[in-house]
Formats: C-alpha cells, sequence, structure tokens
C-alpha cells in the first residue's frame, strides 16, 4: 500500500473512539450522548476495514457494514427513547433521569 | 526514473488526502462533543462521516464508503436532525454543585479507555503490522461483498436483517403514542 501504513489507521481509530467515549461519559444530553456512541461505532469500524485491507480479507468489511447496521438499529431504539421522554415531559439529562437507579 | 518518480509523487498524494481526512476525522469528532447545541453536533457527524469514507475508499473499500454516506448522512443523521427539531433546541444547563469531581472522572475514564484500546491492538496484532498485503482490483468491489455477502456470510446477513425489523419495531412501540389500560 502507498501511503500511510495499517498502524496510521489504527492510531486514527483508537483516538476516534477515545473522543466518542469522552463524549458518551461528559455530556448529559441523550442526543449527544448517541451521538458520541456513533464515534465509538465508527473508530471500531476504522479499525476493522484497516485491519481487512491489511489482511486482504473481506470478511473485516462484511463485519464493518453489520456493525453499521447495529448502529442503525440503535439510533432508531435511541431516537424512540428520547422521544417518549420527550411527551413524558420530562428533562432530557442524563443525569436527572435516575428513575431506575437501584 | 519516471516510474519511482510518479510513484513517490503518488504516495504524496496519498498521505497528502490521508492527512487532510484524519484531521478533519478528528476535528469535528471534538466539535461532535463539544457543541452545546445538539443541532450542530449533528451537523459536524456529516463531516466526521465523510472523512471516514475517503479513509475506506484509501483502504480501498469501496462498497463500505459508498454505504457509509448512504446510510449514515442519508438515513442516520438526517433521523437525529428530525428529532432533535422535534424535540425543539434545548442547551445543555451548566453544572451546579460537585461537577468537577465527575468531569475529571469522566476525563480520565475516557483516557484510560484509550491507552488501553492502544495497548490492547498493538499487543494482539503489533507483530503483524508491518508488511501489508497486495489486494486486486476486485477487492471492495460491490460484487465481491456480494459474494461474500451472500456465499460466505448468509447467516450474519440474514440476523442483520432480523436485527434491523426488530429494532424498527422497538422504535414504534417506544415512539407510538398509545394509552395502554392498566388493570
Amino acid at each position: 500500500m502507498s501511503g500511510p501504513g495499517t498502524t496510521w489507521y489504527l492510531v486514527l481509530a483508537a483516538f476516534l473512539f477515545g473522543i466518542g467515549a469522552l463524549g458518551v461519559l461528559i455530556r448529559r444530553n441523550p442526543l449527544i450522548v448517541l451521538l458520541s456512541l456513533e464515534l465509538m461505532l465508527n473508530g471500531g469500524n476504522l479499525a476493522l476495514i484497516a485491519f481487512s485491507r491489511h489482511f486482504a480479507d473481506g470478511a473485516g468489511q462484511i463485519f464493518g457494514l453489520a456493525v453499521m447496521a447495529v448502529a442503525a438499529s440503535e439510533v432508531c431504539v435511541g431516537l424512540g427513547l428520547v422521544v417518549a421522554i420527550n411527551r413524558k415531559k420530562l428533562p432530557l439529562d442524563v443525569d436527572r433521569l435516575s428513575e431506575l437507579r437501584g | 526514473m519516471s516510474v519511482v518518480l510518479a510513484a513517490s509523487a503518488g504516495n504524496v498524494v496519498v498521505w497528502m488526502v490521508w492527512l487532510v481526512a484524519g484531521f478533519s476525522c478528528l476535528a469535528s469528532g471534538i466539535a461532535v462533543i463539544s457543541f452545546r447545541n445538539p443541532f450542530f453536533s449533528a451537523l459536524a457527524l456529516i463531516g466526521n462521516l465523510a472523512s471516514l469514507a475517503v479513509m475506506y475508499l484509501l483502504l480501498s473499500a469501496e462498497f463500505v464508503a459508498a454505504a457509509q454516506v448512504l446510510v449514515y448522512a442519508g438515513a442516520v443523521v438526517v433521523m437525529f436532525l428530525f428529532v432533535i427539531a422535534y424535540v425543539g433546541p434545548r442547551q445543555e444547563e451548566a453544572w451546579k454543585d460537585g461537577p468537577r469531581l465527575q468531569t475529571l472522572g469522566a476525563v480520565l475514564a475516557a483516557g484510560a479507555l484509550l491507552v488501553e484500546v492502544i495497548v490492547a491492538v498493538s499487543l494482539a496484532a503489533g507483530n503483524d503490522l508491518g508488511h501489508d498485503s497486495t489486494v486486486g482490483p476486485v477487492f471492495g468491489s460491490p460484487s465481491y461483498i456480494g459474494r461474500l455477502f451472500l456465499v460466505d456470510h448468509l447467516l450474519a446477513f440474514e440476523i442483520t436483517s432480523v436485527v434491523l425489523l426488530i429494532a424498527a419495531v422497538g422504535g414504534v412501540i417506544l415512539g407510538s403514542h398509545v394509552k395502554r389500560e392498566v388493570p
């Protein structure tokens, strides 16, 4: 492969995953938490595609497409939850939505 | 001589594209988690997805890049924007009391997670990363992916469709406006 090697892609994927994890932990708006989750999934996806190219094995790309489908499902359910929360006039704040705390 | 020059010029172009895409990937990622308004965060995610699609093209995964743009920028982000418009613009309130400890813990936990990922990947794959395999022009094309999906990974394909169906039904149930009678 001309240009950057697989290590560069993996470092970028790790940093993308770290940024997403930071967003999940630090933000309290459930919409932005979901967006940060997308960042984490995309970091994992980039690593999968980079390894797929590295070993010339298409299974990594298949796994990446499956991850995309899972991400779409997760957004579907998560946004349904946000709509339900909004309909009940509850605050959109994951720190104050603490009814399930034991 | 001219072949070597052309090859190195191609290298430089690939490197420049990679650097631009990587920089915009990280910058838009940071923008996603730092905007106060979720609307701008969703718009920043589009930039992130586009730069990742460029990365996938550099990794000769053309079909995945196209699917990324179609599925994410075309469907997921649009759905996000719909819900953000439905919920209305709400800014996050500032932290009230004792927030600094929680923020510090979150930053430390994210940093630890990043270090863990880097260490785990380099321990598991560090020895194999020296040389790349060479791939033909077919690698990553739609026909290649389609054959893999429908011949080698048919079960994963079917399970993916079931997962999507269940998620769609769950989303409809969560978002529907049915008043349930409590007996």
